[in-house]
């Protein structure tokens, strides 16, 4: 069939559950009160090794509406079977502590006030040992991951100019807005969560696994996640406790972790430290590339992330060896975090191009340009498209990019010395098997699902748009549901997948619905359309017509009222297949920054970001998204850092005060330009994904910017004012 | 959107009741039935009105301390009591139903949970509920009128001054005061008055054009 017109999908439609989020009714995980519902308070561990020895509840047992304090002393009965067989963090199953604020008891009570001060009682007593939690003293290594090409040290040996760089990525917490909670009740044999998740299915199979149930005895549900960024791809030991406490107390159980909680109790990006020994020649083409990168992990288990990849296919040097070693510690693991690897990657390669700019004296763009390769050099794979040559060329002229002087610390503005930067950016284009339900009623209106998320991108508003124009409807007469794992399955929501997966099952389904609904009418000697050629049959605000005549033809309702129908239904899928292209999203990255010359302070004055996305489905909301990823850069940059008190393996900044995080009055105006076309080689509907490429190219320009601005290269993230005095 | 699709899926009935309650009292019967306990009308205290009154009463039934409290939230009146460690947060929530007001950090520093207390803007996750006997308290669910958005409401939508949409009803409150307190001067006096709303998604930038929006409105 062919395509069907344009309406909705391109344009700036502003968010389909705006109404409810401005209203305060979009319900998030906590938000959701079962009647008769209880609070459960996690008491977390405060050492981060060792054994516990002993748990006194009697003072919080004592409290006016306590119910239960559960811990390992209780032996609660946990399958752990199927995939959470492997899981080495078991909800009270043994009395080992592995990492400081691990849970160790979990306190039930009628009210939430009752269950935190119970919780405050409880003594816990340990056989406790020093930890290891500082990558830096720690020699031990997992088995590393590695990557060659060529022979690295050969061609460094061998080339004119030799660049040697160790940069350390502090740890970072995703810090969403929303603290992870989730509600459990059992029904029966049945349990049904509303849970913060970006993974409905995955929780849905992980508590199946560890109570011993049947999948379709588990039930998810999860409409609204407030931000994420990575955070609850994978179920934490909360959502168990929840569960658990629910199945021990027979009441609906709602537990919130306290923002000091989620430091401990869930993942973040990991500290690396990361060493870079580049060759280039003396006009900057580049020769040979050594990287070394140690990462924190947990001991129990091996988080590794996509840290290599920018190394291997960003640029074309003939020479690479990578070497990539976690290193185990005493903490808990970490998990994806926005840009997640490509991040990390990016923000030395990036960095290290630019010291190399400075070194052989070229522009940075000029530079970049030089070892731009026509083909992916790590898989030879052509790039499905790769427009990076036109992010730079339009983000120079829009920035005004060639006004600087190349010259560092060359530009005053008073006591400011004034700084520009760039960088490139990049993540792979993440793509996975999904379906989705599409249902077309008599009354002109379509529901269309997907068990997948949306934690902020706008799922809701850009699948209703893909939704609306397949099937020719107007927006208003398609409602997308998601987050609810009876939905059709879709992968996790994460990876900058979403849009690609979900919107060609979603793109599928519709497609076929009208097909059904056209092959219905043409059929129909009542119809308009009888004997009209299916492929000359478009639909538009919910009528089916002859394509360039729009009075042959009939709505919708017409169609399925005089067949005596009262709905038609069908499902789509999506399966990539496999690769004959190199897939990633890119983008240019601007920045201008103001350091104050007696202080340190750093401030940003502006940012330009010019992105190559593929296909963008709605350009308000891929715009808002670009822009909060400049600000999360802003915060990786300048602001974030996890800081760990070596000697107990505390975090000692476990709160919103403390961690910093980019305020309003650390914003101004921040500019994101997509470049318009599409990538048909990418997946049915052209997108090559967003969400992490916005953020991934932000910290490099920053501190770039802050080289040229000061003259001061800091080769740490974040770059604080102390790191400049 | 039609509906909100987290309302269709699941018959399970939704109080918030702040204590366990026999299934057939509704949520304002069990306020009453509350008060009862207390020892007050519900008639009376509502009349007396905001009369300022000892806070505490401990151990009503074996339970926890507890006061007793008239205020008025989006221009209703409750009588209510309460623990005496309930938070505003935590009173608008798990007792009033009212879940519109998010918990960010349940310790001031994120801005989620800002309400207005007799017009000024508070982090209700900080103020104690006994503290507000007599109080005015408006939440982002008082703000639509006669199925109207407000216009700062209307200005988030027109802006995309959210994404996840969780430190919304904050942002709105914060910025309904900001105009209020007459701190919308320049998109700088704007930032600087709004720095107390953290937004992770990082939206700041059409957050500054939706408070100036609704500003221009008068």
């Amino acid at each position: 069939m062919k395509p069907q017109p344009n309406a909705a999908v391109g344009a700036p439609l502003s968010r389909v559950e705006g109404r409810l989020k401005v209203t305060g009714r979009a319900r998030y995980a906590a938000d959701h009160q079962p009647e008769d519902a209880v609070h459960a308070v996690v008491v977390a561990g405060d050492v981060a090794l060792g054994r516990v020895t002993g748990i006194d509840t009697r003072a919080a047992l004592s409290q006016p509406g306590v119910l239960r304090v559960i811990s390992h002393l209780n032996e609660p009965d946990l399958a752990y079977g199927g995939v959470a067989r492997s899981e080495p963090e078991r909800v009270f199953q043994d009395d080992r502590i592995r990492s400081f604020g691990q849970p160790v008891a979990v306190v039930v009570a009628e009210t939430l006030e009752g269950a935190q001060h119970a919780a405050s009682l409880v003594k816990t007593h340990y056989d406790a040992q020093r930890p290891m939690t500082d990558l830096t003293y720690e020699p031990g290594g997992a088995e590393p991951e590695t990557y060659a090409r060529g022979d690295a040290e050969a061609a460094l040996r061998a080339s004119a100019v030799r660049l040697d760089m160790t940069y350390r990525l502090e740890r970072t917490h995703h810090n969403a807005m929303e603290p992870h909670a989730t509600v459990a009740l059992w029904d029966g044999g049945r349990l049904i969560v509303w849970d913060k998740t970006q993974a409905v299915l995955g929780t849905r199979n992980h508590l199946a696994d560890v109570f011993g149930l049947p999948r379709d005895s588990v039930r998810v549900i999860s409409p609204y996640v407030g931000g994420s960024f990575g955070s609850c791809l994978r179920s934490w030991q909360h959502v168990t406790l929840a569960a658990l406490a629910a199945r021990e107390t027979r009441r609906p159980v709602k537990l919130m972790l306290t923002r000091r909680q989620t430091y401990f109790g869930t993942g973040f990006r990991p500290r690396y430290d990361y060493t870079l020994r580049l060759g280039s020649d003396r006009r900057g083409r580049l020769t040979g590339a050594v990287h070394e990168v140690r990462g924190e992990t947990s001991r129990y288990q091996n988080f590794t992330e996509p840290v290599l990849v920018p190394g291997q296919m960003l640029y074309s040097v003939p020479h690479v060896e990578q070497t990539y070693r976690t290193v185990p510690l005493d903490i808990n693991t970490p998990t994806n975090m926005r840009g997640p690897g490509y991040a990390t990657g990016v923000h030395v390669l990036e960095c290290a191009m630019d010291e190399l700019a400075h070194e052989v004296g070229v522009d940075p763009i000029d530079l970049r340009l030089r070892n731009e390769p026509d083909e992916d050099p790590s898989s030879r794979l052509p790039f499905s498209t790769r427009r990076l040559r036109e992010c730079y060329r339009l983000g120079a002229e829009e920035f005004g990019w060639h006004r600087r002087n190349r010259e560092p610390r060359s530009t005053h503005d008073g006591d400011w010395l004034i700084g520009t930067g760039m960088a490139a950016a990049v993540h792979d284009s993440g793509r996975a098997p999904c379906r989705a339900r599409v249902r077309l009623d008599a009354d002109g209106t379509a529901l269309v699902e997907a068990s997948t998320s949306d934690m902020g991108p706008g799922t809701y508003t850009s699948q209703t748009q893909i939704a609306a124009d397949a099937l020719g409807l107007v927006m208003r007469n398609v409602a997308f549901r998601l987050g609810d794992s009876t939905m059709p399955p879709a992968p996790v929501h994460g990876g900058s997948a979403t849009m690609a997966s979900v919107g060609s099952a979603v793109q599928d389904g519709c497609d076929r619905l009208r097909r059904d609904a056209v092959e219905l009418a043409v059929a129909d000697k009542a119809s308009p359309l009888h004997g009209a050629d299916v492929n000359d049959v478009v639909a538009r605000g919910g009528r089916l017509h002859v394509r360039n005549v729009p009075a042959r033809g009939e709505s919708y309702g017409h169609l399925l009222t005089r067949n005596n129908l009262t709905h038609l239904e069908a499902v789509g899928s999506y399966a990539p297949g496999e690769s004959r292209h190199a897939r990633f999203a890119f983008g240019a990255v601007f920045a201008e920054v103001a350091v104050d010359r007696h202080l340190g302070l750093v401030r940003v004055r502006r940012m330009l970001g010019v992105y190559d996305v593929g296909r963008v489905i709605n350009p308000l909301l891929a715009e808002s998204q670009a822009v909060g990823g400049m600000v999360g850069g802003i915060g990786a940059a300048l602001l974030e850092h996890t800081v760990t008190d070596h000697r107990d393996g505390r975090v000692v900044n476990a709160d919103l005060a403390d961690y910093l995080l980019p305020v309003n009055a650390d914003v101004p105006d921040l500019r994101a330009v997509y470049l318009s076309g599409e990538d048909r080689d990418a997946d049915p509907i052209g997108a090559k994904g967003l969400g992490e490429v916005v953020l991934v190219g932000v910290a490099p320009a920053l501190a770039n910017a802050v080289f040229h601005a000061t003259g001061r290269r800091v080769r740490h993230l974040p770059i604080t004012l102390e790191t400049l005095l | 959107m039609a509906d909100d699709p987290s309302c269709a899926p699941v018959d399970l009935r939704r109080g918030a009741p702040a204590e366990r309650v026999p299934a057939h009292i509704s949520r304002r019967t069990f306020v009453v039935a509350t008060v009862a306990l207390g020892g007050v009308t519900l008639a009376s205290s509502v009349a007396t009105g905001a009369t300022p009154r000892s806070a505490t009463e401990s151990g009503v039934a074996g339970r926890s301390p507890v006061g007793r409290l008239a205020l008025t939230v989006n221009g209703e009146h409750h009588t209510i009591a309460v623990d005496n460690r309930v938070s505003l947060l935590d009173l608008l929530r798990e007792h009033l139903g009212l879940t519109g007001t998010k918990k960010g950090c349940d310790a001031g520093a994120c801005g989620a949970c800002t309400v207005l207390v007799d017009g000024r803007r508070v982090a209700s996750c900080l103020t104690l509920a006994v503290r507000l006997d007599g109080a005015e308290v408006d939440t982002v669910e008082g703000l639509e009128k006669d199925g109207r958005l407000h216009p700062l409401q209307q200005a988030f939508v027109d802006q995309d001054a959210f994404q996840c949409g969780y430190c919304t009803p904050g942002q709105i409150m914060s910025g309904v005061g900001c105009i209020a307190e007459g701190r919308t001067g320049s998109a700088e006096e704007i930032r600087e008055w709004m720095s107390g709303n953290l937004c992770r998604c990082g939206c700041y930038v059409n957050i500054v054009r939706a408070v100036e929006q609704a500003a221009d409105q008068g």
